[in-house]
């Protein structure tokens, strides 16, 4: 009844030119859900292979309900790292922040192919993962905003955001990886078949502690997938610049990797899910490099242009947005209709508003907060101020 | 008679560091029950509270170079890769940034490691992951994320061993919140530090001493239990004494006791403590010796600035026991420079047991 009401007000509101509307069209403007298939086969790129015999399926199925959410997921990634780059620019938002957008399709797609209950941890750049990995939107602008209400309660900040069996949000570049191979390492000591994706970036791919981690995985064959996210630019560094070798996913050596297309959501899921039963399997690390992109600089004060073109970062924007490839494969396929996704976006936008309202609402912490968290587990205690007469209670 | 036991007391907590293993039973006598003391090395005592952690809980193991099949570099972990299997005691490469990021990591995701470093020089390559990553993400997860993990080894001078392996870190650590740092003297501060500090839900640094690893020291039934536990953040008051506060950890702690035994001859009685734990520092049992001896003397192997013994010295100004002090507090320290490797020169590198005498002597004006 509601979907008939739909269609006559829809074509009302058309007015003259409903009639001249092909048919397919007025059957999708009254939102008939028996007119979108429910699923398609999509080709995606190959991925390269490193001491593999054979990789990822060249071949993935995509269901409507899987694409409306990933396109949700990524939406809302994608609108509250706007967000925060406003939020920044009116100085509400303090000290570092890495944005995200452009990349939505790595931590959705990683997502899409694991299980909540195994682990990832991430370098800086870690408000989309905080996201997919559980954390609400309200609770991450909270966060960065300083607020008590964030994940954090708001003693993170941009780079220190927790969920569970998320391990943040980690701000030494490199120090995360090690980290994670530890996390595997529980993964295989419990037994419970988790695994743990450990991320950095091609900037960190230099770091001497990375090649320590890679060949403890290796040798005590722990379930952990290293994912380099290669964004061509470590801070204002080409990757040229600063690798000998660019082949990210040659570099673990003896460990088997793949290099996958970063900005086709279904390509980062099927490759991750072919690592994941590598590593289930109990075969050891593997390596995934996915060659992703960011449209803003490396943090908010950087520009982002002085060591790239305008022009390549609206190369990238117009020919390979992760968002929109997957919203042109949705309609070109029926999966969905311009105007679903529409609404989607007028959804997402009305979350992104009322976060943003929250978090820049939300009252800071008290300042008794200022000595909490220094042990867990511990009878209260004192913690000095800034001078002998100034004294914090700590609770764990 | 109160005196007598006291005598027995100060004999009973001296006699075994001068190395000459006498064993004692002062129990049998006076109590007519059993005899349950034994002479303990710090060495065994500390493989008896890896051993005893590693049965009590399976999310307990122990990873570091050569802990494993070679028994541990030390012979700390002697007998337990044989008991426990390559599961609970690893071996890892030459790689300490990476295997203290894998310790800490396995850690938050809820195991218990014990992260040995070979010494506590080596940790500097890790020591991001000791601060950055133990220390600080209980704080900036808001209490999310606690980080149970212990990382031990030998600290401070060894004997001949040069520069780069004679540093302590005690201040190093010492100075970060987040952290707890334990410093053992004797075996039961050995044996029930390490299994407070494993079972300890924060990470905490347990900074031993390679010469202390084979000095015999009598252990009392209570410590031997398996249960036996040193509080973390409570120094022991190792004698007691009127005249002088000489506040110490670790090997020099011996030296004070030492030194005292010299000074009782001339009629001056030190105080002597034990810290047992660096941070958080127990400066109220500090505070309560000063204002008993009105003299303070810190002694310790690390260099002077910024170290132990100034952080003392500050705390005691900015306290009660401040206005009891008789003269300023006096530190003995390493020497400030790197550690030489000639005998003579590295004697004279760290506080003998004839400077602390000169200075409790030159503080007492007499």
């Amino acid at each position: 009844m509601r979907k008939m009401l739909l269609a006559a007000l829809s074509r009302v509101l058309q007015g003259p030119a409903a009639a001249a509307r092909p048919v397919s069209r007025v059957v999708v403007a009254s939102r008939n859900y028996a007119d979108f298939t429910s699923e398609a086969t999509f080709d995606i790129k190959k991925c390269d292979l490193h001491r593999l015999e054979e990789g990822p399926p060249v071949t993935a199925v995509l269901t409507r309900e899987e694409g409306l959410h990933y396109y949700r997921t990524m939406q809302t990634i994608r609108r509250m790292e706007l967000k925060s780059d406003q939020l920044y620019k009116q100085k509400i938002i303090r000290g570092f922040c890495h944005l995200y957008d452009g990349q939505e399709a790595c931590c959705v797609g990683l997502e899409a192919a694991i299980k909540p209950t195994d682990h990832l941890i991430t370098a800086y750049r870690a408000h989309g993962y905080a996201y997919t990995r559980g954390t609400s939107v309200r609770e991450i602008l909270a966060e960065l905003t300083g607020r008590k209400g964030g994940c954090a309660k708001g003693k993170g900040g941009s780079m220190h955001m927790y969920a569970q069996n998320f391990y943040g949000g980690n701000g030494i570049v490199g120090a995360q990886v090690p980290l994670g191979a530890g996390i595997a390492l529980a993964c295989k000591y419990f037994g419970k078949d988790e695994i743990c994706l450990t991320l950095y970036g091609d900037g960190a791919a230099n770091q001497g502690q990375i090649f320590e981690t890679y060949n403890m995985a290796a040798l005590w064959k722990l379930p952990c997938i290293f994912i380099c996210e290669n964004n061509r630019y470590g801070m204002g560094t080409s990757v040229e610049r600063a690798a000998a070798s660019t082949d990210y996913y040659k570099r673990g050596d003896y460990i088997p990797g793949i290099r996958v297309d970063g900005m086709d959501i279904l390509c980062v899921r099927e490759a991750t899910k072919f690592a994941a039963e590598h590593c289930r399997s109990g075969k050891g690390p593997m390596l995934m490099e996915l060659q992703t992109y960011r449209y803003h600089g490396h943090s908010m004060s950087d520009p982002g242009i002085s060591y790239r073109t305008r022009e390549e970062i609206q190369e990238v924007r117009s020919k390979s947005d992760p968002i929109t490839l997957l919203k042109d494969r949705m309609v070109n396929n029926s999966l969905s209709s311009v105007e679903e996704l529409k609404e989607i976006d007028v959804e997402v936008r009305k979350e992104i508003e009322e976060a943003a309202q929250f978090a820049t609402t939300d009252p800071e912490p008290p300042l008794e907060e200022l000595g909490n968290h220094i042990y867990k587990n511990e009878p209260p205690f004192e913690v000095r101020g800034p001078s002998q007469w100034i004294k914090y209670k700590s609770v764990g | 008679m109160a005196a007598a036991a006291g005598a027995l007391r100060r004999l009973v907590r001296c006699g075994p560091q001068q190395g000459l293993g006498r064993l004692l039973q002062p129990r049998s006598g006076i109590h007519g029950s059993a005899p349950a003391a034994v002479q303990v090395t710090v060495r065994d005592a500390l493989n008896q509270a890896l051993d005893e952690e590693l049965e009590r809980d399976e999310k307990v193991f122990l990873l570091g170079e050569e802990v494993a099949q070679y028994d541990g570099a030390y012979k700390i972990s002697r007998g337990l890769w044989k008991k426990y299997g390559d599961k609970r005691i690893i071996d890892t490469p030459i790689s300490e940034m990476g295997f203290t990021g894998i310790a800490v990591g396995a850690a938050m995701a809820g195991l218990r490691p014990i992260c040995e470093f070979m010494t506590f020089n080596f940790s500097m390559q890790a020591i991001d992951q000791v601060i950055n990553s133990a220390g600080k993400t209980l704080y900036m997860s808001a209490g999310m994320v606690p980080v149970p993990v212990v990382f031990r080894g030998p600290n401070g001078a060894s004997a001949g061993v040069g520069a780069q392996h004679s540093q302590c870190f005690a201040a190093w650590y010492g100075h970060c919140p987040g952290l707890k740092v334990v410093s053992p003297w004797s075996s039961e501060d050995a044996k029930g530090l390490l299994k407070a500090s494993v079972r300890d839900d924060n990470p905490v640094v347990m900074l031993e001493n390679e010469l202390m690893y084979g000095v015999p020291f009598e252990m009392s039934e209570e410590a031997q239990s398996k249960d036996f536990l040193v509080p973390i953040g409570k120094a022991k008051i190792e004698r007691q004494g009127t005249h002088v506060t000489l506040v110490s950890h670790s090997r020099s702690v011996g030296h004070c006791l030492e030194a005292a035994a010299v000074l009782v001859k001339e009629g001056v009685e030190c105080e002597v403590v034990n810290l047992r734990t660096i941070r958080p520092m127990d400066v109220e049992s500090i505070e309560a010796s000063v204002v008993k001896t009105n003299h303070l003397i810190t002694v310790e192997g690390g260099w002077p600035q910024f170290g132990v013994g100034a952080e003392i010295c500050a705390r005691i100004m900015e306290g009660p026991a401040f206005n009891y002090l008789d003269a300023p507090a006096v530190r003995l320290t390493g020497a400030d420079v790197p550690m030489p490797y000639a005998k003579v020169l590295e004697e004279n590198c760290l506080p003998q047991v004839k400077d602390i005498i000169f200075a409790v002597k030159k503080t007492l004006n007499i």
